[in-house]
């Protein structure tokens, strides 16, 4: 049962997702149109400020209301930096930096210095680093880190994009000045880690997508005289995906709730393993469910697809997530394993 | 649509995490002379001195009505004594079945008389339930089971066979469910019955499975004078009884830890060792562990809040299934050790799970009649 603000995220971003994110809007979106109507309705809805506590002008939202939205994002396939503008938000609130005006911020990448209050380095696969207006990086040194908002246009900005055609820039920024600075208790791999969780987030709602999708194909389409959902080899198949496309959510939604606990290690690693895992399964079954018509560019499906590929690999790959989570268990030995499962921590 | 599925999480209480502690305690000591081959088969072993142990304290039917003798904790507290006891490898089959499912089932359809006579037993984990569903023709397609039970007087009399019996050697009961007539509607006709297994007229015989153990049996009727007023429930409602009975038998820790012993057993043996690929396998199978898990618990919080999981308790069973699968696959792979009966721990638990694990899959509703529940619930067929 979602609480009132859950729901009422729910509502909102489902509505201003299937009113805006049509098949036109990730097409144009592709070919490097920013959707400012869509981002401006989110912009309107607060959505973007979930994470901001209520005396900064924000929601104040809990990381599973977040963790709504970054569904939302992989469910409609939203060519917008709305998880990574989340995150700043959050990043920025705890160095009680505000948000700029009219910004669109996204997540810097990448190993950075500061040397007389300017900043240097090179940011890779800078999600949205084509249309954002700045992005927030965290510099560690020895014991303490900072975090740091940066004006995007400032870097030297080579465009790239991943395979779903998001944009994902390097930018190279040398003794750029900074717009805000502030000590925060994080450690370097903070942001990479919530990297992993929006990730895992946004590929449970792609799932749920290929899930839905599949099943009204399957009802729809005839063969040998009948929808193809009335043979077995395929409702079989189906619940395969489904099952995967269930773990995934469940896996996401442990993942947020542990922030709320501040024991996310084991719960962001399992999330961005487990949904890999089910990536390779669902996008196969969904494929060959839909036939031919679902491997072409005029039907939507890859709009799905190509996304969960890109994602599962974004943050750490499954693998690297496995790994992080194999060394910490055989580390504790045997004796700590199962505790480590119960108490949620590694 | 939108997905069919309603998973929402729960945390354990703080109740429930020192019952946790105090049963991690009493396991210390339950098990110290619990032999290797006992722990891999986790509820398929039975040790009736360790049942009345843990009746003892109280921990048998810890979900039920304090009216009933229960405890009158909560479905969440239950799952922990469940997940501790099946991952230390506690031999918790001769009361698991009658903590389980039987004991419920009477508090929710027996009368006054079966719930005064029969709960008290299963409480001190002195008296074992089995369950008589599956017939010699009647496997996945439960309607077609044939036992009769004809009414004649005060008895019902009961010819037929029941297959598949898991551990009715041991048991002093069977709830089974029998044809009281025959109706056009193959799901009608069907009644539950509380069967004393040393009555006259009952023959249990043992099917010995492939790795050579006595677990399953061969129970056969004949002309056995069951007394009437041990129907439970109403004469004809047997399969809706039997359907709620599923859910529970569904979705429980026990439906993805059998194999749990092999990967700690992993986790000890690439402690020494510099393996990356086994070290990365171990933690993807973590990340499988974990996330059923949550699904598993969300369950059990669902049936607390009174609400009926079947749905996702068939998604927490499918994909416990290929997970207690995958791992003797696994575990041969990155180890590439004979599963051996007389061999290490770890070869022995091997050779007991591999043997072992084709089951996971079949019992409690096979992988494929699974599959069709849930595809029902995605409003295919």
């Amino acid at each position: 049962m979602l609480n009132e603000t859950s729901q009422l995220l729910s509502d909102s971003v489902e509505r201003i997702f299937s009113d805006h994110v049509t098949k036109e809007c990730i097409i144009n979106s592709e070919k490097g149109e920013w959707p400012k109507d869509l981002w401006d309705e989110i912009v309107n809805n607060g959505l973007n400020l979930v994470l901001v506590p209520e005396e900064l002008g924000g929601v104040g939202g809990s990381w599973f209301d977040a963790g709504i939205l970054f569904k939302a994002i992989g469910k409609y396939q939203a060519p917008i930096p709305l998880a990574e503008n989340i995150t700043a938000g959050h990043l920025l609130s705890m160095g009680s930096i505000q948000l700029p005006e009219n910004s669109i911020v996204t997540i810097l990448n990448g190993d950075f210095s500061i040397k007389d209050n300017k900043f240097s380095g090179i940011s890779k696969r800078t999600p949205y680093g084509s249309s954002a207006t700045h992005g927030v990086a965290l510099i560690t040194n020895k014991n303490s880190s900072k975090i740091i908002l940066i004006p995007i246009p400032k870097g030297s900005i080579s465009n790239d994009k991943n395979l779903a055609l998001e944009s994902r820039s390097t930018i190279d920024f040398h003794d750029v000045e900074i717009l805000g600075s502030s000590e925060v208790e994080f450690s370097s791999d903070y942001i990479f880690k919530i990297g992993a969780l929006m990730r895992s987030c946004q590929i449970a709602g792609g799932l749920e997508f290929l899930l839905e999708q599949s099943v009204q194909y399957a009802n729809d389409r005839i063969q040998f005289g009948r929808p193809i959902a009335k043979f077995q080899a395929i409702q079989q198949e189906l619940a395969v995906l489904a099952t995967h496309a269930a773990a995934s959510g469940v896996a996401a939604d442990y993942a947020c709730l542990s922030m709320e606990d501040g024991c996310e290690d084991l719960a962001i690693a399992s999330a961005k393993s487990r949904v890999d895992d089910a990536v390779s399964i669902c996008a196969s079954i969904a494929h060959q469910v839909h036939g031919a018509i679902g491997f072409t560019y005029e039907h939507g499906l890859h709009f799905a697809t190509r996304r969960l590929w890109s994602w599962r690999a974004e943050y750490g790959a499954g693998s690297y997530w496995a790994k992080f989570l194999g060394e910490k268990a055989v580390a504790s030995g045997a004796k700590k394993f199962w505790p480590s499962i119960t108490n949620g921590k590694i | 649509m939108n997905t069919p599925f309603n998973f929402h999480l729960t945390k354990f209480s703080n109740e429930a995490e020192i019952l946790r502690s105090e049963v991690r305690e009493f396991l210390i000591d339950a098990l110290k002379d619990i032999p290797k081959e006992t722990r891999a088969e986790t509820w398929y072993g039975a040790d009736e001195n360790f049942s009345k142990k843990v009746g003892e304290k109280g921990w048998i039917g810890l979900n039920w009505p304090k009216e009933f003798g229960g405890a009158g904790r909560t479905s969440m507290e239950r799952y922990v004594i469940l997940e501790e006891m099946l991952t230390a490898g506690a031999p918790v089959g001769a009361h698991w079945i009658s903590d389980r499912q039987s004991g419920p089932l009477i508090i929710r359809y027996g009368t006054e008389k079966h719930q005064k006579e029969l709960l008290p037993g299963i409480l001190k984990g002195e008296s074992y339930f089995c369950i008589g569903m599956s017939e010699p023709d009647s496997g996945s397609d439960l309607a077609a089971l044939r036992t009769k039970a004809e009414k004649k007087d005060n008895v019902y009399i009961v010819n037929g066979t029941k297959l598949w019996t898991s551990g009715a050697h041991r048991c002093q009961y069977m709830i089974a469910c029998f044809r009281t007539s025959q109706e056009e509607d193959r799901h009608g006709g069907l009644s539950q019955f509380i069967v004393d297994l040393s009555l006259p007229g009952v023959t249990i015989r043992p099917i010995i499975d492939l790795a050579g153990r006595h677990h399953f049996n061969e129970v056969i009727f004949e002309d056995t004078e069951v007394p009437a007023d041990m129907l439970i429930g109403t004469e004809g409602n047997g399969w809706n009884q039997v359907t709620a009975e599923l859910a529970l038998e569904r979705s429980g820790p026990e439906r993805y830890l059998s194999s749990y012993i092999l990967l700690q057993e992993l986790v000890n043996e690439f402690s020494s060792r510099n393996d990356d690929e086994g070290v990365t396998e171990i933690g993807r199978q973590m990340a499988h562990l974990t996330t059923l898990r949550q699904m598993s618990v969300s369950v059990a919080g669902m049936l607390d809040e009174g609400a009926n999981p079947a749905l996702e308790a068939s998604v927490v069973k499918d994909l416990g299934a290929v997970f207690e699968q995958d791992l003797p696959n696994i575990a041969h792979r990155l180890m590439g050790l004979e599963p051996d009966a007389n061999g290490s721990d770890f070869q022995r638990y091997l050779a007991i799970l591999t043997q072992i694990s084709p089951s996971f899959s079949l019992r409690g509703g096979t992988r494929e009649i699974l599959r069709g529940i849930i595809a029902r619930g995605l409003g295919l067929r």
